[in-house]
């Protein structure tokens, strides 16, 4: 159990600035939406910027094994347009109506958010469905 | 310990979840990701009678991808509960004069709004039915806004792009023109 602890405290790390950047809020992501406030983009350009440039600089520096010994590799996501762009809008339309995407209900959900708890059940329910009609989906 | 209560400023905690990216190869050569989780919870439940061939896996594999979203419960539960500010969330002008002309009362101390999230057969409904389409969406487009827009995107790969264009497009059109309706026709 010891080896999981790390992503345990990383979790914990991640849920508490969703929180305190209010990146979990509805009303942050109505004003994100109707471009009022550069609050969300800083967060996301920033949260992008930072990622590109420690991706580099692991690549740069032949880091080589993780922590447990695995090596580092960055998984590529499969080719495709039709899934991400479709996918994605349904996605969104539901994110701009109830302002909670998948990490941010979580964490919502952690504050005894009664309403969180609702949408992460359907979003449960989504899933299945999305894997039950998997085949008959274009892609 | 004020900066523990205090909302946290983008630059601030952009860095911070951008870092969840590096800090995931390192522990375990992991891509940061949160829908995923999703999948691993249907794995976990599916019934034996109704299996469908996605869900059939070993979710085993993927303890440690739950235990990260456990973790970010317990986050949520520290920034907003045992550390939570009684500040409502400080929303720009324009932002606070959209809200009124919606017909929704401006922020009180909660991140999310009373009129969508208080408990009602109403509300309910609708936070499931646009829970089912965020599940639906971000398991056909393979990731959310982390798995797409932070990871892919810090990754340089293009199918990201394509999601977070599409993502980002599903939103301006819901936040432009449902939400304005949903309080007052």
């Amino acid at each position: 159990m010891f080896r999981y602890l790390p992503y345990l405290l990383v979790g914990i790390l991640f849920g508490f600035v969703l929180v305190k950047s209010e990146a979990a809020s509805w009303y942050r992501i109505q004003e994100m939406f109707h471009f009022q406030n550069f609050h969300m983009f800083g967060i996301l350009f920033s949260a992008i910027a930072t990622g590109v440039v420690s991706i580099q600089i692991i690549k740069r520096l032949g880091r080589k094994k993780a922590l447990d010994g695995q090596a580092i590799d960055i998984p590529e996501k499969a080719p495709g347009t039709v899934s991400y762009v479709v996918g994605g809008l349904i996605f969104g339309f539901g994110w701009g109506l109830i302002g909670l995407c998948p990490g941010p209900m979580f964490a919502l959900a952690g504050t005894g958010s009664l309403g969180a708890m609702v949408v992460l059940a359907g979003s449960l329910h989504g899933t299945w469905l999305y894997g039950a009609l998997k085949q008959h989906l274009p892609h | 310990m004020d900066w523990l209560v205090h909302p946290w400023p983008w630059y601030v905690a952009g860095p911070l979840i951008g870092l969840m990216v590096p800090l995931m190869l390192f522990i375990g050569n992991r891509s940061f990701g949160i829908s995923n989780n999703l999948r691993h919870l249907c794995a976990i439940t599916q019934p034996p009678t109704v299996e469908v061939d996605f869900f059939r896996y070993n979710w085993k594999e993927h303890v440690w991808s739950l235990v990260f979203v456990i973790g970010t419960g317990l986050g949520g539960y520290l920034a907003g509960v045992v550390f939570a500010d009684p500040n409502p969330v400080q929303l720009s002008q324009a932002a606070q004069d959209m809200l009124l002309s919606w017909g929704f009362l401006l922020p009180s101390g909660s991140l999310v709004p009373d009129e969508l999230f208080h408990t009602s057969v109403r509300n309910f409904t609708f936070l499931f039915a646009c829970g089912v389409l965020v599940g639906f969406g971000t398991r056909y487009a393979g990731g959310c806004t982390s798995g797409h827009a932070i990871t892919g995107l810090s990754t340089l790969q293009l199918p990201s792009l394509y999601a977070v264009l599409g993502i980002f497009g599903g939103g301006l059109i819901a936040s432009w023109f449902l939400v304005p309706h949903m309080l007052i026709g």
